[in-house]
């Protein structure tokens, strides 16, 4: 039975790798950022390809935006690295290969949505018009209305026509669905998804896990300012896959528990026994007929326990026991 | 899918990008800076009515009385244009503090963070509110002297452009406080704490009344406000006479103190965000 440790979550998947010589969009080493004694970022390494949709996954205060914040030059990491596109973050904006959404403020509430546009537009040396930026964003109709008349969800397709508007190869949306209604967020996502189809590159943090599912090719899940896992949602999903087997139980051969087909880790307690399996039917046949075990009890688990599991402090030691066993 | 989306560069085409001339300062930005100043109220109201209003009530009565022994009737200067000259420049200072203040606002709304995601300098971006808030002040000063002369103050055109000139320019001193307090205080509201303390500096350096009036004591101590400098070189023009290094170095003292601190906060602000 192992124990891994959490500091350096395996890559689930082998996908992703570079095949020719171009620069990832990101590439971030061993990120930190302490606030007084909190330490919001604890060590986070990132590489994205060019291409790639990542869903930075995490409960509130997991060092989301903090490490956004990083990528994007907006504050200083204690230590550590951050290259887009082979370049300081300043760099990268400079030249316009990246752009944010960011969460909220940033407009200045006195002009016209358009006109927010034409100004930003016109600190770019190359920018996309000002009508396709508009239509892509979905806010062509409104482009004569003054920002402080606009709801929540019109700003923040705001902010994704002004990051459109370099045209960059990286877009990176921090919350870019808070506050906003059912209806709001559908519209905000089709907008990105038909936007990413040209081949940008998307990364976008969320604590909506139905959005990491649904837009995101890779999950990368933050907890505590760490990456706890790393994969496509099908590979998150499959750490929390299969169900947990609990009995209570004395005298029991392990190693047989153990060698059962589809067990993934087997934790023994004084008087109890928690099996993690993709097959509970042989465990629980086993248990129950070759052994004292009693009070027995099967829990399946979803994506929402996998997110839960990883990101929160109580069962991520024995889920990540369980993905070590797995992988 | 039949939508055809726009085509979007190629990662090599972006990576040959260049990064804007001037650190993006451009005309499009000032415009729509300047537009921002019209649609505020309270832009207007500081920049034209207040200096007008200020000297139509205080100004305009004393339009006949003398400021020297020749009567006004026989091509004396009048009172009435010593008020005129002093209103262009509190008109043109407050103006140019609120221009420069708005970055708190700017600071506040997120505004100065979202620009940080654009090439645009931060120094380009300080330019361009110092041009902006310059062409308010023009506009303070001229719509005052537009008044003065509607309303029949007549002086000699030496003295409309010098002091017109002088009011215009000193108030670089303000927008320079303004950006100080701008980048130093955390409220929106600048200008509310400000705007009292404007007028009491503006009693310091003679603009509502000669400082020939106070007692000696205040005559002393007021040589060293901000607004006295400016005030003086103001009417110099009007009223003749040699120019006063004290008065000078009172401005470019001031200017340096509050460039200076609008660099150092400007400098803490833009690491902290």
């Amino acid at each position: 039975m192992t124990h891994t440790s959490l500091s350096t979550p395996p890559r689930l998947g082998a996908a992703n790798r570079n095949p020719d010589c171009n620069p990832p969009a990101v590439a971030a080493r061993g990120l930190t950022k302490n606030f007084g004694k909190v330490r919001a970022v604890n060590g986070i390494d990132l590489e994205v390809q060019p291409g790639e949709i990542v869903a930075f996954l995490g409960p509130n205060g997991a060092g989301k935006t903090t490490t956004i914040d990083m990528l994007l030059g907006l504050s200083r990491p204690d230590s550590g690295t951050v290259s887009i596109y082979g370049q300081s973050p300043r760099s990268a904006i400079s030249h316009g290969l990246v752009s944010a959404v960011m969460q909220t403020g940033g407009l200045l509430k006195d002009v016209t949505v358009r006109e927010t546009v034409q100004l930003t537009a016109s600190l770019f040396s190359d920018s996309r018009p000002i009508n396709e930026v508009l239509t892509r964003a979905g806010i062509l109709d409104i482009s004569e209305r003054l920002v402080k008349k606009c709801s929540g969800g019109q700003q923040q397709r705001l902010r994704f026509a002004m990051a459109l508007l370099s045209d960059p190869g990286l877009l990176i949306l921090d919350e870019p669905t808070t506050g906003m209604d059912v209806e709001g967020r559908r519209d905000f996502w089709s907008a990105i998804r038909e936007d990413a189809r040209s081949g940008r590159t998307v990364i976008f943090a969320t604590h909506y896990l139905d959005e990491a599912d649904a837009y995101a090719d890779r999950i990368v899940l933050v907890r505590r300012g760490e990456i706890v896992a790393d994969g496509s949602a099908a590979e998150i999903k499959n750490l929390a896959a299969g169900r947990v087997v609990r009995a209570s139980v004395t005298g029991l051969n392990q190693a047989e528990l153990a060698a059962l087909s589809g067990v993934d880790s087997v934790e023994f307690h004084t008087d109890s026994v928690l099996v993690r399996t993709k097959d509970s039917d042989t465990v629980a046949r086993y248990l129950l007929q070759r052994t004292d075990a009693h009070d027995l009890e099967i829990t399946s688990h979803n994506l929402e326990d996998a997110f839960l599991a990883l990101t929160s402090d109580d069962e991520v030691r024995s889920v990540a026991a369980g993905k070590d066993n797995q992988s | 899918m039949t939508t055809v989306a726009p085509p979007i560069s190629t990662a090599t085409s972006r990576l040959e990008r260049v990064v804007p001339p001037l650190g993006g300062f451009n005309l499009t930005f000032l415009l729509i800076e300047l537009k921002r100043s019209f649609r505020n109220r309270r832009t207007l109201i500081f920049t034209i009515i207040m200096p007008i209003a200020l000297f139509l009530i205080v100004g305009l009565p004393l339009k006949h009385v003398s400021l020297t022994g020749v009567p006004v009737s026989k091509g004396g200067l009048s009172v009435a244009a010593y008020v005129l000259i002093s209103m262009a420049v509190y008109g043109a200072m407050v103006t140019s503090t609120a221009g420069g203040g708005a970055v708190a606002v700017e600071r506040a709304t997120g505004w100065s963070r979202q620009l940080r995601l654009t090439p645009v300098n931060p120094v380009a971006y300080i330019a361009l509110k110092v041009v902006a808030t310059l062409a308010l002040g023009l506009l303070a000063v001229v719509a005052t002297f537009v008044a003065g002369a509607i309303c029949g103050v007549s002086m000699p055109l030496h003295v409309w452009i010098l002091a017109g000139l002088a009011a215009w320019l000193g108030s670089l001193v303000f927008t320079a406080l303004g950006l100080f307090m701008g980048y130093t205080v955390p409220s929106e509201n600048v200008m509310q704490f400000l705007g009292p303390i404007l007028a009491i500096l503006a009693l310091f350096g003679g603009l509502f009344t000669p400082l020939s009036q106070f007692p000696q004591l205040v005559q002393d101590l007021a040589k060293w406000t901000p607004v006295y400098g400016l005030g003086e070189i103001a009417r110099l023009p009007l009223l003749g006479g040699t120019i006063e290094w004290a008065a000078v170095f009172n401005v470019i003292g001031w200017l340096a103190i509050f460039t200076i601190g609008a660099a150092l906060m400007f400098r803490r602000d833009t690491k902290r965000v």
